[in-house]
């Protein structure tokens, strides 16, 4: 009896180890497969955007150089703000004065090319230094959409000669345009910007953020804290979960209904978008919250409690703190998304052209995705490249707002 | 050992029940101020559930229900004049698991006089977190790195910490529920050691499910079993000559 091998010597329990094993190699492959094809795909979406984008970030400019000295232009007299300086400037002629110095350096055709709006970036440079009535300048102005084009894809035709003619004097290129992230919406590609979609996103997401997490997170504490466990805790369970879950035009529907009925004159304003993004994130941050509160260790609670600390104490003091890496979690994916709407906000209004950006949480506004969206409904070609561009910003602003919430989480943890 | 000074607690006729179960049934028991109290029994006996009940920790167990009546001091402490913020500063309790909060040593100590503003201003925060580090032993390991967590220190250093938080606000009983259950034999010789050294300033109850542990710190042993206590007397006359043979046959390891 003492001859016959142990049970795990045997050639059958070999070759069962001989499986396990290379089950275990499998599991591994498929696991490195999953986060390889992620990793493709996050790299494929960043270069494609960089790619296009970074000619949404450039424009095409002439040097056109413009003698003042014969024209007799003045500085309008007590008028102090620039968008006065610039009209009054326009009525002058200045527009006349900006084609005539374009015609005797370019020629008439190339003179034509010039942006219809050019004179007004020459009017905003005299409003800033006046000294430039006196003397000759050179100014670089942008050019009109079909000479960009033309330039950019070295297009045969009447305009790709002009192109190439300037290009070869030195005087046409494409640069990158610092404008793009201080100019607003326009309807000439070669003239538009995100900073009012930006701003607007910023005071949306303030709205959402202020709104959102004092609510979600004192909801979660009472919920798991306070509350009795009964059948009404658990009909608030599920439909905070429920809540959570719901499609986001929903919450633009009650945007629409509730908000705009309560303030008719705020149609597209910051206030309300951010009101009804905090509608969609607050549930995120309840159920992040309370899962977070779940995990704070009993025996915690249980020391204070045993020390004669009031129950608000302990929260305050104990829980809260402990919870709170988990709930800026919550609030990380929950901003997020609300960063990423577009479709609540299409209801209430935000979709409408703003050219100016918004000087309050009551001013028309639009936001980043929203702009997006527009901008990629245009027919224009010069838009395709200002659409990624404007990704591009809206990706910035996602890992700007994340990097400071994961640091604010870290801080947060050290401390303790 | 006969004392004829009333006792600092006294129960008569406690039950506790867990929603339909009951898991102590009509414990009376009077607790001295200046003694060492241990409770001893087989597991699931119902110790700690009494213990808990004597600073209300119950409280926080929604199907728990206590009758009978406890009085500290000749108060009754489940009446509703009776506020379980100061019964707890008054009864205070360390727990099986060392659970010093996740901060710094001097902030897990100081926590208790604070939020019970019993120190006016720094100096005399400070001058109670020495002395109750000293009087749980652990001040010449630790006041170097007072700014340091709570939870690096190691399980017995925790433990002692926890009685130091305890003692810091000045109770008048300390619950132990199974002190040492989690602790090396140095570590627990150090808190056993730690207890005899308090005895007298405090009352102090311990639950233990180690006889010999008992027979080392107590001068008072109750014996439990199956949520009734089955005796209850001086610790010498329970190890030595019990009178109920079924604390005969848990001290004699017949069972439990």
């Amino acid at each position: 009896m003492n001859d016959a091998p142990s049970p795990t010597r045997t050639a059958a329990f070999e070759a069962r180890l001989k499986k396990r094993y290379s089950a275990e190699r499998r599991f591994k492959a498929f696991g490195l497969g999953a986060i390889g094809l992620s990793i493709a795909v996050l790299v494929f979406l960043l270069v494609s955007m960089t790619v296009n984008g970074i000619g949404g970030f450039q424009r095409v400019t002439v040097e056109v150089p413009i003698d003042f000295t014969k024209v007799g232009l003045t500085m309008p007299a007590g008028v102090s703000d620039r968008p006065a300086i610039v009209r009054a400037l326009g009525d002058q002629g200045l527009p006349q004065v900006v084609e005539f110095g374009a015609e005797q350096a370019l020629g008439s055709a190339a003179a034509r090319e010039l942006n219809s709006d050019a004179w007004r970036q020459v009017a905003e440079a005299i409003a800033d230094d006046p000294v430039l009535l006196r003397g000759r300048g050179e100014f670089t102005l942008p050019t009109t959409n079909d000479l960009a084009a033309a330039y950019v894809e070295d297009r045969p035709g009447e305009l790709g000669d002009v192109a190439r003619r300037l290009a070869a004097e030195g005087k046409l290129e494409r640069s990158f345009d610092w404008g793009f992230l201080t100019r607003s919406d326009a309807t000439d590609p070669q003239q538009v910007g995100i900073w009012s979609a930006l701003k607007g996103s910023m005071l949306t997401m303030l709205v959402t953020l202020l709104l959102a997490f004092p609510i979600g997170v004192l909801a979660a504490l009472y919920l798991e804290e306070y509350a009795p466990k009964n059948r009404w805790t658990d009909v608030i369970e599920v439909s905070i979960n429920n809540l959570a879950a719901v499609p986001s035009i929903i919450f633009g529907l009650l945007g629409l209904g509730v908000f705009l009925t309560l303030f008719p004159y705020m149609r597209s304003a910051p206030l309300i978008g951010g009101m009804t993004l905090a509608l969609m994130t607050m549930p995120v941050i309840v159920i992040a919250g309370r899962n977070a509160i779940k995990a704070v260790p009993p025996s915690i609670r249980d020391g204070a409690m045993a020390l004669g600390a009031s129950p608000v104490q302990v929260v305050f003091h104990h829980v809260l703190p402990l919870a709170l890496p988990g709930i800026l979690t919550g609030t990380i994916i929950g901003m997020a998304r609300a960063l990423g709407e577009t479709a609540p906000l299409l209801m209430i209004g935000m979709r409408a052209f703003i050219a100016t950006p918004p000087d309050g949480f009551t001013d028309p506004a639009t936001v980043l995705p929203v702009q997006i969206f527009l901008w990629s409904d245009e027919i224009d070609r010069g838009f395709v490249e200002r659409t990624s561009a404007a990704i591009i910003v809206l990706l910035v602003f996602l890992l700007v707002m994340n990097g400071l919430a994961i640091y604010l989480r870290n801080r947060f943890e050290k401390t303790w | 050992m006969v004392t004829n000074a009333p006792p600092k607690m006294c129960t008569r006729d406690v039950s506790v029940w867990y929603g339909e179960k009951k898991a102590v049934d009509a414990v009376s028991i009077d607790i001295p101020a200046e003694f060492v109290t241990a409770f001893i029994g087989p597991s699931g006996c119902g110790k700690s559930t009494f213990l808990r009940v004597l600073n209300r920790m119950n409280d926080t167990i929604p199907s728990a229900r206590v009758e009978g009546c406890i009085e500290l001091d000749g108060d009754d402490i489940y009446a509703s004049r009776m506020d379980v913020v100061q019964l707890r500063a008054r009864v205070g309790m360390v727990f099986q698991k060392p659970n010093p909060f996740p901060k710094s040593i001097y902030e897990n100590v100081a926590y208790g006089p604070r939020i019970h503003g019993l120190a006016e201003g720094k100096v005399e925060l400070d001058a109670i977190v020495e002395q109750s580090l000293r009087r749980a032993g652990l001040w010449d390991e630790v006041k170097d790195r007072l700014a340091d967590s709570g939870t690096a220190l190691s399980g017995g250093q925790q433990q002692r910490l926890c009685i130091a938080r305890a003692i810091a606000v000045q109770p008048e009983v300390i619950l132990m529920d199974e002190p040492c259950s989690a602790l090396d034999p140095i570590a627990t010789a150090k808190i056993e050691e730690l207890i005899d050294e308090l005895r007298g300033r405090y009352a102090i109850v311990i639950v233990t499910h180690s006889m010999q542990q008992a027979a080392r710190v107590s001068q008072r042993t109750a014996f439990f079993h199956l949520g009734k206590m089955v005796e209850y007397g001086e610790t010498s006359q329970i190890f030595t000559n019990p009178r109920e043979v079924r604390t005969k046959d848990y001290i004699t390891g017949r069972y439990g």
